[in-house]
């Protein structure tokens, strides 16, 4: 008897053929205790839906050999497949049916008894909390609700192994939470074995195991625990008086010995070179005085430092190329004026209120967040301060401009990096970038001089005759990244620019929108990871429509302090303050 | 055993239970199922007619006589024309020629003296070529019109001239040659073909483009049951059409059945069978919504109206033309009902037909289960 659910022998499997194929998986070994919960972590194309699908029977592999539960894929898939749960990342509900008729569905598939479905709906709507509406439309419930009905569909017939593609991406903290802890406690009943694939560290780190998955391979296997002691010792918070925590960061993250350097709280936080000794800090002279405390290692340290090590050449050539211009300390934002003013903001869609009232205003050179879960209203408060969606009612100036009267002119002067990056799949890199400097209203020198900037600056002169959806996501976040910044632009628009991008490509970009900020850009930048707060100068919380919070990481960790310690981090002052008001589905119906 | 056919039941249940309130659901499917072919049928009931009526006719008499005066009221009874007079024929062809009317009926001054000679009488006809079809119509009617004139003429004026031969006409199926008695029944075909081939199409795409398909095949369905229970649903849909229409055929277009109902529906349902199997494997091509309904309607719609003889002749066609139609099931099935509704049961006609969309059908559902496969790749 074997204990491993789930075994991957030697698996390849390519999409596509000729110089077009994609090698999904290259030869992957990996087995899932049983029993456990073991996650799945990499950047985007790693190859995580691949190995979820191949292990549901949705996908043959070209060679190797897949195991579930003992029988092979290839030849039993219906019999795993009836034992199985599967929850694909946009779980299938049908939306034009009701809760309760989308888990009758799926009971009826599953092949379960009438006399036990009562109890089992019972049961399952009471665990999900979605016991009060069970005769909504499944397209009528908020991202987390359809995530826990997708769940709740799954685990219907007490599966044997569970499998789960990113099930909580784009859900709010507090779904996110009640959402593991529904698997956490379905686990304990049942002893289910169970692969998610996440995007979210802090979800990998409470898991058995973590798996982390590059380029198709599997980098490292192991409990998160080891992963932890790997750095243990390395990781530090660094602070400097008089220095601001932007100015501190630009100083350290060149450094040879720093493996990574990132803002948080009052100070940056490095991971230090595995090879140098925990004392030399102390050797960095021109930071003296610098005060710099251990601090307990998390899992993101750990895989930063693995996937640094992995790609150690790409690094140097990312960093020395970032170092634009000598960045200057900003003068203290607080006097500078304001170029965004957003008031008592109302937009209405039928009878959806999507954004309900806000007020926020930016001020030159500051990096301003939009925090929330999808659904929020994060893109609806974009799409109207760009012009490109009336508000029904409200105040909105962008650099003294009222946006809805003269939505062009002021429209001229901002870069708008959609969500998804909306770039010209079938155009080549330059092509696009020629595209988008056009539209932009570039032309002769400058726009030769501004392309061959971008080309530099991005490092997109190998990829220059690639067509932009060919492109792995980090290349195209950083294409479209210059688009939006072909015409200048003073303020800048990004709507979840980090979103599905690796947690490298993400370091690198946040470094970017440091150093535009430094050079009085104003950036305005929408995200669903709470951590990536920690950048912002200042930020807004949403939640359905209406702010939360507004300041900075550190005011707002305050507000959510208790016993006059602020919250340890976004996440959790968010669910602090999200606990202080009831949500508005729970006191509907 | 009989607990897996339980659950196998149980199971296709769910999925046509599922299928149904989807569709109640769905204003866009309700709109294809119900509502384009009460349209359709509307518009090619009422609107669209290959005949020609109340055609306006320019009269030119160079010298009244009581001959000219009898023959030119026969244009003025008839229900296609609509008389108007012009002294001289440049007027007339003035008035051609700014498009007042459709043809001209030139009688010379000698026209009376004709008709007393041994020789044919003669009237010069000239018509507006632009539109072919109408002028071949309007041609023969004032033929018609002339010889129905002459052989009364001849009886009351007592003249014994020999007429060697009476052309005796009667039309036979559609006695009033109106054309929605064969356009009505070619109408139902397209609207088979709406509801079997786009419709399903359309939402079988949709459920890979929303993801809900994922989700379906990684539960212990089979693909036959899949298959099925889109078809089931559709296929009640589709034979709901065909009563709705035949109904509105009957009862608000006149248009008799004169073959059987068990004819009608049961070639009815072998059609739909046929759009069922060709929906279902364009999907199974064409996962994107867009793309299945762009192939569907190049590869279904459109040649169930143009190529499929139910407005334009098959046999008038260039060869090559011809040749493409016989791929296209509505050509069978428009063959049969316009023979079941006008004509009746003629066997030598319905049964090939049927025993072609019998083989259609089956090709296409065969197709179908062998390309859908139970994964995504």
């Amino acid at each position: 008897m074997t204990t491993s659910d789930l075994q991957f022998r030697h698996v390849t499997k390519t999409f596509g053929a000729g110089p077009s194929a994609v090698r999904a998986l290259q030869d992957l070994t990996l087995e899932v205790n049983h029993g456990t919960i073991t996650a799945l972590v990499g950047p985007d194309g790693a190859g995580k839906t691949t190995l979820m699908r191949l292990a549901a029977g949705l996908l043959l592999a070209d060679s190797g050999e897949i195991t579930v539960l003992g029988l092979d894929v290839a030849r039993s898939a219906r019999e795993i497949q009836s034992r199985i749960g599967y929850m694909p990342q946009h779980f299938g509900l049908y939306e034009d049916l009701s809760v309760k008729e989308n888990l009758e569905l799926y009971a009826d598939l599953q092949g379960i008894a009438s006399r036990e479905r009562s109890a089992r709906f019972d049961r399952l709507l009471e665990m999900t909390g979605l016991a009060p509406f069970p005769n909504r439309m499944a397209g009528r419930l908020s991202g987390g609700m359809k995530q826990k009905l997708g769940l709740a569909c799954a685990l219907l017939r007490s599966p044997q192994l569970l499998l789960l593609d990113e099930p909580t991406v784009g859900v709010d903290p507090v779904s996110r939470r009640e959402l593991w802890q529904l698997i956490r406690q379905f686990v304990e009943e049942t002893g289910t074995t169970v692969l998610m694939s996440t995007a979210y560290l802090d979800e990998a780190e409470r898991c058995d195991h973590i798996v982390v998955l590059d380029e198709g391979k599997v980098l490292t296997h192991r409990a998160p625990a080891e992963f932890l002691q790997a750095v243990t010792g390395r990781v530090f918070l660094l602070t400097k008086k008089g220095w601001t925590r932007r100015r501190l960061l630009e100083a350290v993250s060149p450094r040879e010995e720093v493996v990574d350097a990132v803002i948080e709280g009052d100070g940056v936080r490095v991971v230090l070179s595995e090879t140098l000794s925990p004392g030399s800090i102390a050797s960095w002279k021109d930071l003296d005085p610098l005060e710099a405390a251990p601090v307990a290692p998390r899992f993101e340290d750990a895989l930063l430092d693995l996937l640094r090590g992995e790609r150690q050449t790409e690094r140097r050539a990312g960093s020395e190329a970032a170092v634009i211009s000598g960045a200057t300390p900003v003068p203290d934002a607080q006097q500078r004026e304001t170029v965004i003013e957003v008031h008592d903001v109302v937009r209405k869609f039928g009878a959806f209120t999507a954004v309900k009232g806000i007020s926020f205003d930016v001020r030159r050179g500051e990096v301003f967040g939009l925090l929330g879960a999808n659904g929020a209203g994060k893109t609806t408060t974009f799409r109207m301060l760009c012009g490109l969606l009336p508000p029904t009612s409200g105040k909105l100036k962008l650099a003294g401009i009222d946006v809805r009267r003269a939505a062009a002119a002021a429209r001229a002067r901002i870069g708008y990096m959609a969500q998804k990056f909306s770039l010209y799949g079938t155009l080549n890199v330059r092509e696009n970038l020629a595209f988008f400097s056009r539209a932009y209203g570039l032309s002769g020198a400058r726009r030769r001089r501004r392309m061959e900037w971008a080309i530099e600056e991005f490092q997109l002169a190998s990829v220059l005759g690639t067509l932009s959806h060919a492109l792995p996501l980090g290349y195209q976040q950083r294409l479209a990244f210059a688009c939006a910044l072909m015409h200048e632009p003073d303020i800048l628009f990004l709507d979840e620019p980090t979103s599905g991008v690796d947690p490298l490509a993400r370091r690198e970009f946040w470094h970017r929108i440091d150093q535009l900020a430094a050079r009085d850009v104003t950036v305005l930048v929408t995200t669903h990871f709470m951590a990536e707060a920690e950048y912002c100068d200042r930020l807004v919380i949403l939640r359905e429509g209406v702010i939360l919070a507004t300041g900075s990481p550190l005011d707002i960790r305050q507000q959510a302090g208790r016993d006059g310690k602020p919250a340890p981090d976004m996440e959790e002052a968010f669910l602090r303050l999200v606990a202080e008001r009831p949500r508005a589905e729970e006191v509907r119906t | 055993m009989s607990g897996s056919m339980r659950k196998r039941v149980m199971r296709m249940r769910g999925l046509i239970r599922k299928e149904f309130l989807q569709v109640l659901r769905d204003p866009s499917a309700l709109g294809i199922a119900f509502i384009l072919p009460a349209v359709l049928l509307l518009l090619f009931g009422y609107g669209v007619s290959l005949d020609a009526k109340s055609v306006p006719l320019a009269i030119v008499v160079e010298q009244p006589t009581a001959e000219t005066t009898s023959f030119c009221g026969k244009f003025e009874q008839s229900r296609y024309f609509v008389p108007h007079h012009y002294r001289s024929l440049h007027e007339a062809v003035e008035a051609m020629r700014r498009g007042e009317v459709d043809g001209i009926v030139h009688l010379r001054a000698d026209f009376g003296e004709q008709l007393r000679r041994p020789r044919p009488a003669e009237i010069q006809v000239i018509l507006n070529g632009v539109d072919a079809n109408t002028a071949r119509i309007v041609s023969g009617y004032v033929q018609n019109v002339f010889v129905l004139w002459a052989s009364e003429y001849l009886r009351t004026s007592g003249t014994q001239i020999a007429v060697p031969v009476r052309i005796e006409q009667r039309v036979w199926f559609n006695a009033n040659v109106r054309s929605r008695n064969f356009l009505v029944p070619g109408v139902i075909a397209v609207i088979m073909t709406l509801i079997g081939a786009l419709l399903t199409a359309l939402l079988m795409a949709r459920e890979w483009e929303r993801g809900t398909m994922e989700a379906l095949i990684v539960t212990p369905v089979s693909i036959a049951e899949i298959l099925l229970g889109k078809m089931l649903p559709y296929f009640l849909l589709g034979m709901g059409g065909l009563l709705l229409s035949t109904f509105m055929a009957i009862t608000v277009f006149d248009v008799p059945l004169r073959g059987s109902a068990t004819v009608l529906i049961g070639s009815s349902a072998l059609f739909l069978l046929a759009a069922l199997g060709m929906g279902l494997f364009i999907s199974s091509v064409a996962r994107i919504q867009f793309v299945a309904a762009q192939i569907a309607i190049i590869t279904t719609f459109l040649p169930a109206f143009i190529l499929s003889g139910f407005i334009f002749d098959i046999r008038s066609m260039p060869r090559p033309i011809q040749w493409i139609t016989h791929i296209i099931p509505a050509r069978y099935y428009v063959s049969i009902l316009q023979t079941v509704f006008l004509a009746g049961d003629v066997g030598p006609i319905v049964w090939p037909n049927v025993a072609v969309l019998a083989l259609m059908a089956a090709f296409f559902l065969v197709a179908t289960r062998r390309v859908t496969r139970k994964r995504l790749d």
